[in-house]
């Protein structure tokens, strides 16, 4: 049977501006990222055969295709649990392609949520099953979810507010490289984060994600195919989604061990599959719709420890020439939040040799998508 | 305030607490036995599809908590910063039920200091009513 590993590659990709406000609509957003990816791989629209998003997308397939031109399309999916699918969506297309149920894959995402509404103000609709246990209460928003097991997490294992700030902090500064980051010109002190105003203690302002309009796609195809594409490939070598046994998703109050989620299932099979392990990794995006959710990723992902997550961040240790640089766009928290997609393309573009904050020789990356709830993971290579 | 939106699975803990009665689906199987939280329609360790509802002492401890502030929507953000708890049971440690800690049944979710809060504390179960549906409160042991 082929395999998944180094069959295929992301050869093309593509964003609009990231802003508060864009006028574009969500389709016209999607459309223009689409096109511009596939411009990036030097690949015609009408090529295209097969489209991966999220659930929560709310332009399909339908409207995309027939408005960028695609061709005949036969192979269409859309992964659940809003951040969690975001590398689903090429490991989805990387299978696709691989056993040849299409040749052109595009992925994408495109989301009005700096200017549209925030879902957790919904009254008419709840999650079904976890809702009724914990919305009356006041648990309304992901923040206050996933604070519940950050206070846990910090009580348990010692970490404090400065490993969270470390996190909030090498996002912010890799943004400040970034011009197309919403953070751009905006550093970070630790007095400011200190002294910021709570949105679900311990969880403060900058603990939390940026609320962004933007859209951002990828292209894949065989890793034949790639070679005679614009870019340098990137292969995608291995790729893994995880929902752990009795998981709850983002309230996942009720097992024997909430602080093991998504991650750790995750990342068994993406390193059962891979070539290589967590050491060899030169550069991690990771998603971080809420800082804490790095530090357990880092446990998830076997970069560290159960419980030494919040010590990994000490000493720089996510910057650029630490131990281990990570989101080196800015990051959900300081680039942009567009369910994490732009962590994607950011490693794509690490493996290029065209980051703007480019970790010297990165020839390896893991791309996370968000812990907490069902997830996903890819390992790039150059 | 929300209310429950209450579903099939769900509604003998709603029945339940409207009597005052604290009760958690457990496996009815011999040999199984197993609590689950939420409800469900079979046991996920012994595939059983028959249950029945136990009845909890009531008694618990924090195992985690945040406060939230706004924006929140109207009803809670008007009792910002207020508290919202994970109660582990004591009858079933690894079932841990949301709610808050107020100074009495029918007080505001802000009606106890945060100061006062912590992980471990003892509580014990009491109920009030939102839009006609009976919903616990924790009251700590040692107030």
């Amino acid at each position: 049977m082929p395999g998944l590993k180094d069959a295929t590659a992301i050869v093309g990709i593509g964003q609009t501006p990231f802003a508060k406000q864009l006028t574009d609509s969500e389709k016209t957003l999607a459309c223009r990222a689409i096109l511009a990816a596939l411009d990036d791989a030097g690949i015609a629209p009408s090529e295209v055969d097969a489209f991966a998003s999220y659930t929560m997308e709310e332009t399909d397939e339908v409207e995309v295709a027939k408005t960028i031109g695609a061709g005949d399309v036969t192979f269409f999916s859309k992964v659940g649990y809003g951040g969690g699918g975001s590398c689903a969506t090429v490991g989805h297309l990387a299978a696709a392609v691989a056993t040849g149920q299409a040749s052109v894959g595009v992925a994408w995402r495109s989301r009005k949520r700096g200017s549209g509404p925030r879902p957790w103000k919904n009254t008419a609709v709840q999650l079904p099953t976890p809702g009724q246990w914990t919305r009356p209460f006041g648990l309304l928003r992901p923040s206050d979810e996933i604070g519940m097991l950050a206070r846990r997490y910090m009580h348990e294992y010692g970490a404090t507010r400065d490993h969270l700030f470390n996190v909030a902090l090498a996002c912010r500064n890799r943004a400040n490289q970034n011009p197309a980051a919403i953070m751009y010109e905006r550093p970070l002190t630790r007095e400011m984060y200190m002294t910021a105003r709570w949105i679900s203690e311990p969880l403060c302002l900058f603990d939390n994600c940026l609320e962004t309009d933007g859209a951002l796609a990828c292209v894949i195809v065989s890793a034949e195919r790639a070679r005679d594409c614009r870019q340098r490939p990137v292969y995608v070598h291995s790729a893994a989604q995880g929902l752990p046994a009795q998981h709850h998703g983002m309230v996942n109050y009720w097992n024997d061990d909430p602080l093991t989620g998504p991650a750790w299932t995750a990342a068994r099979q993406l390193w059962k599959q891979a070539d290589f392990g967590p050491q060899d990794v030169d550069v991690a995006q990771i998603y971080d719709a809420f800082t804490p959710l790095i530090p357990l990723s880092l446990e998830g992902y076997g970069f560290c420890g159960r419980g030494e997550g919040g010590a990994f961040t000490e000493g720089g240790a996510l910057e650029i020439g630490g131990r281990l640089p990570v989101n080196t766009g800015g990051g959900g928290l300081s680039e942009a939040y567009v369910h994490g997609f732009n962590l994607i393309n950011e490693g794509v573009k690490q493996l290029r040799g065209t980051s703007t904050a480019q970790v010297p020789d990165a020839s390896t990356c893991l791309v996370t998508a968000g812990e907490g709830v069902p997830t996903s993971a890819i390992l790039l290579r150059a | 305030m929300l209310a429950p939106v209450i579903d099939e699975d769900g509604a003998p803990f709603w029945e339940y607490a409207a009597r005052g009665e604290l009760r958690i689906q457990a496996c009815a199987a011999p040999e199984c036995g197993e609590p689950r939280f939420p409800p469900r329609p079979c046991c996920p360790r012994c595939q059983s599809f028959d249950s029945r509802w136990l009845r909890m002492s009531g008694r618990g401890r924090i195992w985690s908590f945040v406060i939230p502030h706004p924006p929140l929507l109207p009803d809670y953000a008007a009792q910002a910063p207020y508290n919202a708890v994970l109660v582990e049971l004591v009858d079933a440690p690894q079932i841990r039920l949301a709610g808050n800690v107020v100074a009495a049944p029918d007080a505001a979710l802000n009606s106890v200091d945060p100061a006062r809060l912590r992980i471990g504390a003892a509580v014990r179960v009491a109920f009030t009513e939102i839009d006609g549906v009976s919903v616990p409160r924790w009251l700590l042991e040692r107030s």
